[in-house]
């Protein structure tokens, strides 16, 4: 599009065909914007018949998680409370897409406020697989991933504070990358965890990814806790191979407990393939990994039950009426919500609570330093650590709602990431034994993007091939 | 505890919460800006919308570190919690306040009596919107709706925590005087309690005086004036009393000052306390200011009101008495009271002036100025004017402005002659001729008989002092 060769409209009219034809079946958005993504195309068309520069991602057909603001557009967190919201402001990712030049489409399902590892969680009805729609696309930012997988956009942003930009890309056979705490301003993402929570790309190539991500990073002075220096490139050293380059596989989380075997296998045909490709390659050991699944179920429901506590009623939102102020609240929070949000805000909530935040929130962030520390060592011997991403390939619908526990396990292997701030990505590694997708998972120590990226494009090279997307047609992407 | 025990000493710590005067708020780039239409000064962020986030005013931070240093705080790293608890002028259901990591602990402050009253810290935090209960009794429990301005939510405030060392009503105002001359002399707040801007809550209980060990404290809330501070103390010193006198235990709780009624009433116990469930603010990240920046923020203070009153005090001003100097460097007027000492004139006297006659019209300052000022002084010391006289062109001078060699012409008050006052002198002795015997042989007494009668005789115009030293040499 940027070199006049293909028409900004024509790509974005593609992709809206794709989603006609098969977004009823996927339901990966909560709305498709089509009118607007149409006037978005045709004015950078306009830029480039101008002969002005149209951006790096002009032309290109972005889904939006539907939890970051877009002014005048909807955005509900997937949940009942914000269903009618509105937001008067553009998150700043949302800004440095469109001045990209990128064609917002819509917005993607996810959990409800990103808590989940399926998109079932949705207030409005789960997204399905594209590889196999009796299956789930992963979680939180399954709407997003499935987007992506099913050729509907072609690149997506997810949220990710436990695994939810990650686990859904393994299971959707697509690239996602969850990149170090602060690299990409959290201002606009309606928030789940902060201490936690970083927004980051969907790709179908890890080239498409290290573009992207290279656009929505950098600091922000709406965020306190985005990064001031200029970041590291992703894209900048893309064709350079492994050779040299220490890589470790963290024992702990291939050898976990849950994880299948024909992941494991995958790990470690990745890696063995690193090895041929040059890389020197080892298996490591970051004993307080295996702690991060119980911390981070204390430090992420605390704060999120600080940070839901805003949708009182009071303000915008969904109200239900009640006899004084005290009965509002529980209406309004006891019809809003759904179940597993609930069941966090319980949870965050008591973590907190007078007498018990020393055992529970104080010990778990102690749990973080750790992790913080084991990793730190690991990276002293290693410029960047293997695992999988998720414990299995994509499982049936309705398979783990029964158990939060066994929904929880999905992401033992990448919520160490977010516990110590890390960079981390998943990159498709062929298939499991059902034919589904697998992921393998690149980790990287804090501003480690530019090795973290040079890795993953030698696995994406070296990947097996995997069956397309039943619900994709062939062609698509840029 | 015996019924026996009679005598009472209250224990008071005050909690007062100052809004600073940046022009933005805490977090966001709204004006803070007092008496606008409701909700005009919101944005994403002050009403707390999904996804927005909050950003530390830098000026915010200044002005903390100033009002600790002029307390004689350590200025320290600090970090930012969130105290949770749902109310509806609350826009995220959570203030963002500093909790074990204070910007400002462990200083004091001096009342002008000489006591030094414990500061244990003074934190930065963010205020709430307001609201206003429609219906019932105008309290959220009974009102038929409510509605909130979220103007002042997200405006800053430092709330600073005394050590329970008050002993008494009066010392508590004392304290807060001092106080809010110290944050008005700082420049970080303007400290109009009035406008809310300015705000305390007293914790006050009661034991056996003597005694080391603490009673009960109940937290008392809603004290909008100095007077409602001194008269909700003594009431609840006098409540917690009557209870333990009567065999009673006093509960910790909240207490609501009802001004109308004069009394407290309970608000919550402390079984029905929030728990705020505190945790680091995570969109928040530490606050760190460099030895340069804490210096220069100390660098900013100008003198304040303790080293202001021994300049007016050191200047011959302190005669006066402590109290006078006390108002004239609380009122700002202590510059008057300098320029007269400057010229040479009696300082003593300035202070005077300045704490009675101007100090009752302060809303009149802007028409007198220092030069005025300083002639008048001059003129009543020089006997040009009595001090009736002088005081009578001081309100003039500061009804109408002018200078008071014109108000003492066009009033009249020639200064009288030395052979004019002489003569009255002469006409007064010589009409009362036993007294004047009785004078001359030595009963000093009725000297003021005399002037009496020479006041009388001159309306008020005769310099006093002279006539004396006229008598006096006159009874030869």
């Amino acid at each position: 599009v940027r070199a006049g060769r293909l028409q900004a409209r024509a790509v974005l009219e593609e992709h809206l065909a794709r989603i006609d034809a098969a977004e009823p079946q996927v339901h990966a958005f909560n709305l498709v914007n089509a009118e607007p993504a149409r006037a978005a195309a045709d004015a950078v068309d306009a830029t480039v018949a101008a002969g002005h520069d149209p951006g790096p991602l002009a032309g290109v057909p972005v889904a939006l998680k539907d939890n970051l603001c877009t002014r005048g557009v909807p955005t509900t967190c997937s949940s009942r409370i914000l269903e009618h919201w509105v937001p008067p402001y553009d998150a700043t990712v949302v800004q440095r897409l469109a001045a990209a030049g990128a064609v917002a489409v819509g917005k993607t399902n996810l959990d409800e406020f990103a808590m989940g590892s399926s998109t079932e969680n949705s207030a409005f009805g789960p997204t399905r697989n594209p590889h196999d729609l009796t299956r789930v696309p992963g979680g939180s930012s399954g709407g997003s991933a499935a987007a992506v997988a099913a050729g509907f956009a072609a690149i997506g942003i997810g949220s990710d504070t436990g695994g939810s930009i990650r686990q859904p890309a393994a299971l959707c056979g697509v690239v996602g990358v969850k990149p170090t705490y602060g690299l990409v301003s959290r201002y606009g993402l309606i928030a789940f965890a902060s201490s936690l929570d970083q927004i980051g790309p969907f790709a179908s190539s890890v080239a498409d990814a290290a573009l992207l991500l290279d656009v929505i990073a950098g600091p922000d002075p709406c965020d306190s806790t985005s990064l001031r220096d200029a970041p590291p490139s992703a894209a900048a050293r893309l064709g350079e191979g492994v050779d040299g380059l220490r890589v470790g596989v963290v024992t702990e989380l291939t050898g976990a407990e849950g994880i299948a075997p024909d992941v494991v296998a995958r790990t470690r045909e990745c890696a063995d393939a690193l090895a041929g490709a040059g890389a020197k390659v080892e298996d490591v050991s970051v004993p307080a990994a295996v702690y991060g699944l119980s911390a981070y179920y204390l430090i992420a429901p605390a704060e999120a039950s600080s940070n839901l506590s805003r949708y009182d009623g009071v303000r915008y939102g969904f109200r239900a009426d009640g006899e004084d102020i005290t009965e509002m609240y529980l209406r309004t929070r006891s019809a809003g919500f759904g179940a597993e949000v609930k069941r966090r805000i319980m949870l965050g909530t008591y973590a907190l609570s007078a007498g018990y935040y020393d055992a529970y929130y104080g010990k778990a962030q102690q749990v973080r330093t750790l992790i913080i520390r084991d990793f730190a060592a690991a990276y002293e011997q290693f410029d960047v650590l293997l695992a999988p991403t998720a414990p299995g390939t994509a499982f049936a619908l309705g398979a783990k709602t029964a158990d939060p526990l066994t929904m929880y396990l999905n992401d033992v292997c990448t919520i160490p990431s977010n516990l110590a701030g890390h960079p981390a990505m998943s990159v498709p590694f062929g298939g499991g034994d059902d034919g589904l997708p697998v992921g393998v998972q690149v980790l990287a120590p804090a501003l480690g993007e530019t090795v973290m990226f040079q890795v993953a494009a030698a696995i994406e090279a070296a990947a097996p091939p995997l069956a397309p997307p039943v619900m994709a047609p062939p062609g698509g992407g840029r | 505890m015996t019924a026996t025990v009679t005598e009472w000493e209250t224990v008071i710590g005050l909690e007062v919460h100052a809004e600073l005067r940046t022009a933005t708020k805490l977090f966001c780039g709204c004006r803070n800006q007092f008496g606008e239409e409701p909700n005009t000064c919101v944005c994403a962020v002050c009403l707390g919308l999904p996804g927005s986030l909050p950003v530390l005013n830098r000026m915010a931070v200044e002005y903390a570190m100033r009002i600790g240093t002029a307390l004689h705080c350590r200025v320290q790293r600090s970090i930012f919690h969130r105290k949770n608890y749902f109310y509806p002028d609350m826009p995220k259901d959570y203030q963002i306040s500093q909790y074990d990591l204070p910007i400002n602990v462990d200083g004091w402050l001096e009342l002008p009596g000489g006591r030094r009253i414990g500061v244990e810290r003074a934190h930065m935090e963010e205020d709430t919107g307001k609201t206003t209960h429609v219906g019932g009794g105008g309290r959220i429990h009974d009102a038929a709706h409510s509605l909130v301005d979220y103007n002042r939510a997200g405006v800053p405030l430092v709330e600073i925590v005394s050590a329970p060392d008050l002993r008494s009503a009066d010392e508590a105002r004392a304290y807060v005087e001092e106080l809010r001359a110290i944050l008005v002399a700082t420049g970080a707040s303007d400290g109009k309690m009035e406008e809310g801007s300015l705000r305390v809550d007293a914790n006050v209980s009661i034991r056996p005086a003597g005694s080391p060990d603490f009673g009960t404290r109940c937290e008392i809330k809603n004290l909008n004036s100095l007077r409602s501070l001194g008269r909700a103390i003594d009431f609840e010193a006098a409540r917690q009393a009557r209870v333990l006198e009567d065999g009673g235990r006093v509960v910790q709780e909240t207490r609501h000052w009802d001004e109308a009624a004069g009394r407290t009433g309970s608000m919550r116990s402390k079984e029905e306390a929030f728990d705020y469930r505190y945790f680091p603010e995570p969109d928040l990240v530490p606050v760190e200011p460099s030895d340069e920046w804490i210096a220069a923020a100390a660098a900013a203070i100008p003198a304040l009101p303790a080293a202001r009153r021994a300049d007016v005090a050191a200047a011959g001003g302190g005669d006066a008495g402590a109290d006078a100097v006390v108002t004239v460097v609380r009122l700002d007027l202590d510059h008057y009271a300098q320029a007269v000492a400057a010229a040479g004139g009696d300082a003593a006297l300035a202070v005077r002036r300045l704490a009675n006659e101007v100090a009752a019209d302060i809303e009149s300052i802007e028409r007198l100025t220092e030069p005025a000022f300083v002639r008048l002084v001059a003129m009543e010391t020089d006997g040009s004017l009595t001090t009736a006289q002088a005081r009578t062109v001081l309100k003039e001078l500061l009804a109408a402005g002018g200078d008071p060699d014109g108000v003492a012409a066009r009033l009249g008050f020639e200064a009288m002659g030395a052979d004019d006052l002489a003569a009255v002198v002469d006409r007064v002795t010589g009409e009362h001729p036993a007294e004047w015997e009785r004078y001359r042989a030595g009963e000093d007494k009725l000297t003021g008989f005399f002037l009496g009668h020479i006041k009388t005789a001159t309306d008020g115009n005769a310099d006093l002092k002279a006539a004396s030293a006229l008598l006096r040499a006159h009874r030869g």
